[in-house]
């Protein structure tokens, strides 16, 4: 079937097997491989992207759900070639990664975490990344980076 | 892992996806945000050879005071329902456990029909609804029928719903009695429930202790015979039937339901 979505801000369109699941058209027909295909079952959301600004788990989204709608990865997140998302600079300041896999999925999980909760406890940091994991265990860190990225938004914000 | 393949139809009304299941025949399967039924492809647990991807349907995505009950659409996600101030007023209990249904990601692509259309003996909402005393509301090719919550769940991943027909809405009548509580026992965080408990009143509903969700009967009645909470939660286990797992055995599930009730009982006592 045709699909067709808006990928970063650009058009993306493609004839696809029914059976395409959106990372693979995210990955394979956008060319963006960010988003990492973790465990394949929905459990460890390396594979989190938003949809229509809430974040999912790309691993369990067909192509076709999300046909006609908008995606960003994390390679969409920041504004310049040189200039960070505030998640992406806290997790950079305050080493909110190890290994780097699980890293696209949770600075997306944590972009939507805070646009529903602008600023979150860390109480609700922890739960709001429950559907990430980090197999280096690096969670402090990614708590604190995204505390930190809260608190750096509202700045932006009052400015 | 990618599902075998299958034909990809999409439903922009009721009336057309009933037309489309029609057409399909036993092999079609409706697809609401596929949080369920896409794992269960990508391990050929469940192989349809036609999905009618009914997530398109605004119809069935509401939530609505109507009067003494409230109506929810099916294809309500748990994230709208776990976020809704009028459920927060009405039905603590639905927006509570809505909110403890599997991590944020989940929760934003899930939907309330699917997760009860699912018959999942450990899922959380079908034990909510079990305790809510919901209807039902079912649309096929014979017309519009009403299913009380109590026989809808027929077994393991077993529903009264028929080959073709869509769960449409379900309509919760606004408890009398406000204590509610639900607890959701787990050993990592996004886990299914070992076991768990729903609380309205003097409902009480158990997950994960039989094939299909149940209420708590032998504490209910002791509740309505005037027991204290705590002693009629000793009833909690009488008539359950849980599996032996790699979570928990039928000894632990049984031992566990008790402690849940009693737990839930008190909590909800403090909510009335």
């Amino acid at each position: 079937m045709k699909v067709t979505m808006t990928v970063n801000g650009r058009a993306v369109a493609a004839e696809v097997a029914d059976r395409t699941l959106l990372v693979h058209f995210v990955r394979e027909v956008a060319g963006l491989t960010a988003a990492n295909v973790g465990c394949d079952t929905s459990s460890c959301g390396s594979c989190t992207v938003l949809l229509d600004g809430q974040s999912v788990k790309s691993c369990t989204v067909l192509a076709a759900q999300a046909d006609g709608r908008e995606v960003v990865t994390v390679e969409g997140l920041a504004s310049g070639p040189d200039e960070l998302h505030p998640v992406q600079q806290a997790f950079r300041d305050e080493h909110g990664l190890q290994c780097g896999f699980c890293t696209p999925g949770m600075v997306m999980a944590a972009v939507s975490l805070l646009t529903e909760n602008p600023r979150p406890t860390e109480e609700q940091v922890r739960s709001g990344l429950e559907g990430n994991l980090c197999r280096c265990t690096g969670y402090h860190n990614i708590v604190r980076a995204v505390l930190a990225a809260a608190g750096a938004m509202e700045g932006m914000e009052q400015r | 892992m990618i599902p075998a393949p299958f034909t990809y139809r999409r439903a922009w009304s009721v009336d057309e996806a009933l037309e489309l299941a029609g057409q399909g025949g036993d092999d079609a399967k409706f697809l609401a945000g596929g949080h369920s039924l896409l794992p269960l492809m990508k391990l050929r647990f469940a192989v349809p050879e036609v999905l009618i991807d009914i997530g398109r349907l605004g119809e069935l995505s509401f939530i609505r005071d109507e009067n003494g009950s409230i109506a929810v659409g099916a294809l309500t996600s748990h994230h709208d329902l776990a976020t809704s101030g009028l459920l927060a007023r009405e039905l603590p209990l639905l927006a509570h456990a809505a909110g403890c249904v599997g991590d944020p990601q989940v929760r934003h692509r899930g939907t309330i029909g699917g997760s009860l259309a699912h018959g999942d003996p450990a899922g959380d909402l079908p034990a909510v609804i079990l305790a809510l005393d919901a209807t039902l509301v079912a649309r096929g090719p014979t017309g519009r029928r009403e299913v009380g919550a109590a026989e809808f769940f027929r077994g393991l991943f077993e529903t009264a719903l028929a080959p073709g027909e869509l769960l449409t809405e379900i309509r919760i009548p606004k408890p009398r009695d406000t204590a509610w509580s639900f607890q959701k026992f787990t050993k990592r965080a996004i886990d299914w429930a070992i076991v768990g408990v729903a609380v309205q009143g003097g409902s009480v509903a158990l997950v994960n202790m039989g094939p299909a969700p149940l209420r708590a009967a032998a504490v209910e009645q002791a509740l309505a015979g005037g027991a204290a909470p705590a002693d009629a939660a000793a009833h909690a286990a009488e008539g359950t039937s849980p599996v032996d797992d790699i979570n928990a055995d039928r000894g632990y599930r049984q031992h566990l339901a008790r402690v849940l009730v009693a737990r839930a009982l008190a909590e909800s006592r403090t909510r009335t």
